[in-house]
């Protein structure tokens, strides 16, 4: 195994992050920060307990998964589409180096970068509100399998992606609205029919109820489910990156 | 007994057909041996970069067999890419990265451990040690050249691919480069060069390949290839223009200028006899004098134009 190979890789991603230290870090602290202000402090104020959990507690868990989603992959969709575009992909190409090999390169770098942004938000939160974790060795399975997972489809995204268009349409046009729809900031029982039944159709429903019952061991489907759920994306997305590499699609001419 | 060579890259009926259907290489086959230069030809859209980038891993091939050290390139992909070094032609850098970090990273992929006592010989053979710490960005295009080599050269190479290495770089840097390359031939590094610069083929290779629509018109030690191929003539500056070549000439390649005051005789440095010497007899005995004489030797450009157009 070229296991310099993948420290060469890690240590690069990681060191961009250093470079966009504003961008990757101190923003999504300062936006989370405002959804406390505005939805914990303001509006929920005037809530009530959500299954008998604080309204700016309930939405931790939600805002945990957004930053979870979100970042893991533009991290892991920019990592591999930068070389891409600027050309730098031809040493990837040339190096002897696994498709295994890269994918924990770029994907573990993305995923590392993302849980270190969660852990940083869930300590922003315990700034907010009185925060408890019931059970935190499943909420950090559940933050690694996500990190991991969506790093995995950022990373899909970057090589399918020829133009930034692409690589920012898929995060805001589908990631944004399933984690708004999927019970971030609400319970789906509080949703009329037919949303509610339509919303057991949005995966990010999943994460987030696996998520928050970690925290308060409420959750909208059972647990194991939604670990199930995860898994199953999570090697669907290995399948994929595996097949892309093999056929060298939109890598190798 | 002779001593056979053993080749470093052996390329057999390689065919590259892209999904669009053009065809870019055709039946390519290729032996080089260890520690030569081999500089290949071609106009734009040859198939130059194409066969590089086959062999580097960078494209898919459609058909044939390359083998590097008697390893095969997909079935032992680890091997023979890691004793490949590639400069690719376009000047595609890390901007924001550090000239020694982004060396180091070369190496690091090509599965090597780190050593900065080597990445500081290269950068110092490269003249770029002082440079180490500055932003990529900040460098100028030759100063870049440099990096990507140094690139390539991180991970200790025994094959380097050098794909146009100074197109668009000052004749100064050029001439640098032709150092660099043949130092590293001294150390025992094999190197394969494509370029547009015929100059170039002629001031270092010890072979010349030359590649025109996919396909290997030929490949020939440039020295043989020079003299095969290579044509001189002989002009003389005649005191008395002729109004035309007098017929006991007939059988000698002559052409009169447009003046009448030259007589330009083509003869091949291939042939044993070149006729020099009967024609000054001859020319003696018609009492045709002359003023002055040169000879004229067609160079390596004048062969490539020459082939690309016949295989055209």
């Amino acid at each position: 195994m070229n296991i310099y190979g993948i420290m060469a890789i890690y240590k690069f991603e990681m060191a961009r992050t250093k470079r966009t230290l504003v961008q990757s870090i101190v923003a999504p602290v300062i936006t989370t920060s405002l959804y406390f202000i505005v939805f914990g402090a303001a509006i929920g104020s005037r809530i009530d307990q959500v299954a008998g959990v604080s309204y700016g507690a309930f939405i931790v868990p939600g805002l945990i998964m957004l930053n979870l989603l979100t970042h893991s992959i533009s991290n892991a969709s920019f990592g591999i589409y930068f070389p891409k575009f600027v050309g730098t992909v031809y040493e990837m190409l040339s190096a002897p180096i696994s498709t295994l090999e890269v994918v924990l390169g770029y994907v573990g770098a993305a995923a590392s970068k993302a849980v270190l942004l969660g852990i940083i938000i869930l300590i922003t939160a315990s700034f907010f509100i009185d925060l408890q974790i019931a059970h935190p060795f499943v909420m950090m399975v559940f933050i690694l399998l996500t990190a991991l997972s969506f790093s995995l489809f950022g990373f899909i995204l970057g090589i399918w992606a020829d133009n930034f268009e692409k690589l920012s349409v898929v995060p805001m046009l589908l990631i944004t609205p399933l984690v708004f729809l999927g019970g971030s900031f609400y319970s789906t029982d509080m949703l009329p029919e037919p949303w509610q039944s339509i919303s057991h159709f949005n995966p990010v429903l999943y994460l987030v109820s696996g998520l928050r019952w970690s925290f308060y061991e409420i959750s909208e489907v059972s647990v194991l489910v939604s670990l199930a759920s995860i898994l199953i994306f999570m090697f669907g997305c290995l399948a994929v990156v595996y097949y892309l590499f093999k056929t060298g699609y939109k890598l190798r001419g | 007994m002779e001593v056979q060579q053993q080749a470093i890259l052996r390329v057999r009926d390689l065919n590259k057909t892209y999904s669009d259907g053009f065809q870019a290489l055709k039946n390519i086959n290729l032996e080089i041996q260890k520690g030569e230069i081999v500089a290949l030809l071609g106009p734009n859209g040859a198939g130059k970069t194409t066969l590089i980038s086959v062999i580097c891993g960078i494209v898919n091939l459609s058909s044939g067999e390359v083998s590097v050290n008697g390893y095969d390139i997909i079935k032992d992909f680890r091997k023979t890419r890691a004793m490949i070094g590639l400069v690719p032609q376009e000047l595609t850098t890390d901007s924001f990265e550090s000239v020694f970090n982004t060396v180091a990273f070369s190496r690091g992929l090509f599965g090597k451990p780190p050593n900065s006592a080597h990445i500081e010989k290269v950068l110092r053979s490269l003249s770029l040690w002082d440079k180490k710490d500055n932003m990529i960005m900040t460098l100028s295009g030759g100063m870049k050249r440099r990096v990507l080599i140094a690139k390539a050269l991180s991970h200790e190479p025994t094959v380097l691919f050098l794909d146009e290495p100074t197109a668009g770089v000052d004749v100064s840097l050029r001439k640098d480069m032709w150092e660099i390359v043949r130092g590293l031939k001294a150390e025992g590094v094999t190197i394969i060069l494509t370029t547009h610069y015929i100059e170039e083929a002629e001031e270092i290779a010890d072979r010349v390949g030359v590649i025109n629509n996919g396909e290997m018109i030929l490949i020939e030690e440039k020295d043989k290839l020079m003299q095969k191929l290579g044509k001189k003539q002989l002009i003389l500056d005649l005191r008395d223009s002729l109004s035309e070549i007098p017929a006991k000439f007939a059988d000698y390649n002559l052409e009169l200028s447009a003046d009448g005051g030259q007589l330009i005789y083509t003869f091949n440095t291939r042939g044993d006899r070149t006729g020099i010497t009967s024609l000054m007899d001859d020319l003696k005995s018609e009492q045709i004098a002359f003023r002055d004489l040169n000879t004229t030797q067609s160079s390596l450009e004048d062969i490539f134009v020459n082939l690309v157009e016949e295989s055209s």
